[in-house]
């Protein structure tokens, strides 16, 4: 069931009903039965891999808070008899025998990920050697792929990392859990949520909230507005630029960038919207998954806005455990002997980096353009931060025009053309092909046909055209407006305005959105993650 | 407080009339370009009841004229249909006029029924958003529904012709209140001629068997008309090019159907040239379908076995009538001589 459907709306909007109806102690199993029907509804045996994962996270996290509470009692017990040394060693014994658990739930929940994700991609790999050697080719299997699994596994295996780091107790309730792992708003595209932010909200009872209900609706049209004005729109001519692009070269490649650009921040910001809006208007809080990405003056600085959860995710349960694991410290000692403390300090880091970004591209997609697209973020980061001492110099030696206005925006432009390029790698899907088309920017020199009909040659009117401009132009102007506090929040304290906006968007979204029959149903990007 | 809600109310009243004027404004008007799509709205501009009712296809509103059923014999009748007309669509349209009115007898052309499942959005919207809201509305567009459709956008048109909003043309303001009437009685004239040239056969079929679907709504339609004590007779008209060929074993299950539920079935093919239709000038797209001077032929050939077989009287004696269809009569030959 997608967002923009007319499905979804109603069921969202009898969910919402329900929701406020029914007693507080009853509103979590509203929402658990809605989430288990609008997962089923979105596809048929979806339903067993999310209960799979959900009772494989349960019991895993069972018998790791069953451990953790007996060490503890243990260590509690026998407090005054155990040296200090002693309870250290047990507790260490305890944690490894916890460490096992943990890497068997681990193993049983992402291994389900990885064959339903990455089997094909596997085989295919195999194929291309065997074949390569003379091998005769075979047909690689096609297995069913469920809608936002890696949401799902991700936020499901974070909480029982959690758990095994104690920083959150196991929920004892299996249906409590579930809802936590199938909750129908983020079930699809994220944000990955963390436990501890988010189960309590969930179960906890929430009053009908004018303010709150005002807030999220407005939001949620916003997303809509984003998602059906730009993202949809540009996307038939991001089809036709991307299966032509043996045609489309050159100054195309530099226009695909920037629909795509477009396409992926309306698409998914507007997804997010949508999810976090519905959410409020339940009087749930989600966290944020972006901050003005495109106003980024540096990769770093775009990464720290962009998908915000699932690059807090990978820090804190790849890169930061990565970074500080034994055999790493170990690398890091003996590359300090041999090359000397300023490199050897550096290759542990960027070993765990590399290692991050290579899985964070495998985690959008199983294809080379994803790893590739992974380790080109990972290299700009890595080359941004040797430059670092480069950059300060020149900021001293130039204060004033650092400081001016211009220069941030040259910076902000030159992120996110930076970025735009990269991300065209997950539209080409072919790394070699990407390059081919990059290389064509400066080699096909083109540009006058935009002044003909070049515009317009590919799925886009010019009508077409004006509504993605002014969506942008749009979204710049509200995104800017509500740097501080977002504009909703301070139109949803002023009921007439808030009811004036929501009908003009409603309006705008029904006539001008991108939707029906004649529009390819496009699900959001970030679904297929 | 107070004044916060009626402002409230104020303002959402004004967006369902501003999306209820945009809704007007972006519906097809079908009244240059596309005709057939305005001919099943004409149905309730029209008063009284007709002795005989035309459902099905293209081949009963391009072949079959009702002012030269009337000119020639009496009849009063009128033709509900569309193009590509699927059965259930004619079902659902007979249902709902049998509630208006009761018809001496009712035509059915078969051609339709080669098609067991649901084919194109633009011909349902055709036949659909021309009818009224009704209970044989609403099953209707449950039964015609392709994958891509929803039946919202059946309740609020503008979810499916929204996107029109870049070519919106004169057209589209000057028809938003008031419609012209495209057609004479359902009949949508052509006066065009274009020979036709081919005798090319259709392509031979893997399994020529007739959908069980059609064959239960064909069920249904006779079933209603036996309920209301109406006629039902079977068609096909002469027309046979090639991509709309009728084959003969197709023709053979209708007869067998025909038979087993002692129904009339005629199909005019083999009655072409004993109807006088001339593939040289009665037909204006090289022999798919017929045009004013074709249907003309088989309308007094067809008007014969209506009064003859069926009884059906001649009502010319009738004064209120006459002056209704003498009015008919004079549009029909308005834009017959192509003073229209």
């Amino acid at each position: 069931m997608l967002f923009t459907s007319f499905s979804f709306v109603l069921f969202a909007a009898l969910t919402m009903l329900l929701y406020f109806i029914v007693p507080g102690r009853m509103q979590w199993k509203v929402l658990l039965l809605s989430s288990l029907v609008f997962y089923a509804l979105s596809g048929e045996g979806y339903l067993i891999f999310i209960l799979y994962t959900a009772l494989v996270t349960f019991l895993t996290a069972h018998v790791l808070q069953h451990r953790a509470d007996a060490e503890d009692a243990f260590v509690e017990k026998n407090r005054a008899t155990m040296e200090k040394a002693e309870r250290k060693a047990y507790r260490a014994r305890e944690k490894k025998k916890r460490f096992r658990v943990l890497c068997a739930g681990l193993f049983l929940g992402f291994g389900m990920l990885a064959v339903l994700k990455y089997t094909a991609f596997v085989i295919d790999g195999v194929r291309s050697v065997w074949t390569a050697f003379g091998g005769e080719s075979f047909s690689i299997p096609s297995l069913l792929l469920p809608l936002g699994i890696s949401f799902y596994t991700f936020q499901s295996m974070g909480y029982l990392i959690d758990v095994y780091r104690k920083k959150v107790r196991a929920e004892r309730n299996f249906a409590r859990l579930l809802l936590f792992v199938s909750y129908f708003p983020q079930l699809l595209q994220g944000p990955i949520s963390r436990f501890g932010d988010l189960q309590e909200q969930l179960i906890t009872p929430h009053r009908f909230d004018g303010v709150s209900l005002r807030a999220g609706l407005l939001r949620v049209m916003w997303g809509y507005f984003k998602k059906m004005i730009v993202a949809d729109t540009a996307m038939v001519a991001i089809k036709t630029l991307v299966s032509e692009s043996d045609v489309y070269q050159g100054v195309y490649v530099v226009l695909l960038i920037l629909l795509y650009s477009a396409q992926i921040y309306g698409d998914f910001t507007g997804g997010i919207d949508i999810t976090i809006g519905l959410s409020e208007m339940m009087g749930i809080k989600l966290t944020e998954n972006f901050n003005r990405p495109f106003s980024s003056k540096s990769t770093k600085e775009y990464w720290n806005r962009w998908h915000i959860t699932m690059g807090s995710w990978f820090t804190d349960y790849i890169f930061y455990p990565l970074s500080v694991s034994r055999p790493m410290q170990k690398f890091s000692m003996a590359s300090c002997s041999k090359l000397g403390n300023i490199v050897g300090m550096r290759l542990p880091v960027y070993a765990a980096t590399v290692a991050t970004w290579f899985l964070t591209g495998l985690w959008h997609g199983a294809g080379w353009n994803f790893i590739v697209w992974g380790l080109l973020n990972c290299l700009v980061i890595l080359v941004s931060r040797e430059l670092e001492p480069l950059y300060r110099r020149f900021n001293k030696r130039f204060p004033r025009l650092t400081a001016s206005a211009p220069w941030g925006a040259w910076q902000a432009i030159r992120t996110f053309l930076l970025m735009g390029l990269i991300r065209s790698l997950d539209c080409y899907r072919d790394v070699s092909l990407t390059f081919r088309l990059w290389g064509s920017m400066l080699t096909t020199w083109n540009w006058s046909e935009l002044f003909s009909d070049g515009l317009t040659s590919f799925g886009l009117s010019q009508s077409d055209w004006a509504v993605i401009l002014i969506g942008v132009a749009v979204i710049f102007f509200v995104s800017s407006a509500g740097k501080d506090t977002p504009v909703r929040h301070r139109v949803a304290k002023r009921p007439i305005l808030w009811c004036a906006l929501v009908c003009i968007m409603t309006a705008v979204v029904l006539i001008f959105g991108a939707y029906g029959i004649g529009y390819d149903a496009s699900q959001f990007i970030y679904t297929q993650f | 407080m107070k004044k916060r809600i009626f402002a409230c109310i104020a303002i959402v009243l004004l967006t369902g009339v501003f999306l209820g004027f945009a809704q007007a404004l972006l519906m097809p008007k079908y009244m240059s370009a596309s005709r057939e799509g305005a001919l099943i709205g004409e149905y309730y501009n029209e008063s009284g009841s007709h002795d005989v009712l035309f459902v099905g296809d293209c081949e009963v509103y391009e072949s079959f004229t009702p002012p030269t059923l009337w000119e020639k014999y009496g009849i009063t009748s009128y033709i509900r249909g569309s193009a590509q007309q699927l059965i259930w669509h004619s079902y659902y349209l007979l249902e709902e006029m049998l509630k208006r009115e009761t018809p001496k007898v009712v035509v059915y052309n078969v051609l339709a029924m080669k098609y067991g499942k649901p084919q194109s959005e633009a011909y349902n919207r055709m036949t659909l958003d021309g009818m009224q809201w009704s209970v044989s509305k609403t099953r209707a567009i449950y039964a015609s529904m392709t994958e891509d459709e929803d039946f919202i956008s059946y309740v609020l048109p503008l979810l499916r012709f929204h996107s029109r909003w870049s070519e919106i043309s004169g057209e589209d303001f000057q028809y938003l209140f008031s419609r012209d009437t495209v057609s004479h009685n359902g009949y949508l004239m052509q006066t065009g001629i274009k020979e036709k040239t081919s005798d090319r056969v259709g392509t031979e079929l893997g399994d020529y068997t007739l959908s069980s679907v059609c064959f239960d709504y064909l069920d249904k339609m006779r079933t209603l008309c036996e309920e209301k004590g109406v006629e039902l007779v079977l068609i096909k008209a002469p027309t046979n090019s090639w991509g709309y060929y009728w084959y003969d074993e197709w023709d053979a299950q209708i007869i067998d159907y025909a038979a087993k539920n002692e129904l009339d079935y005629y199909n005019f093919i083999p009655l072409a040239e004993e109807i006088g239709i001339d593939w040289s000038t009665d037909t204006y797209d090289a022999g798919v379908h017929l045009n004013v001077y074709g249907a003309e032929k088989l309308t007094d050939y067809f008007g014969t076995i209506l009064a003859e077989t069926y009884g059906l009287e001649d009502r010319r004696g009738d004064e209120a009538l006459s002056d209704v269809w003498e009015g008919k009569l004079k549009t029909y030959y308005k834009e017959r001589n192509g003073e229209k």
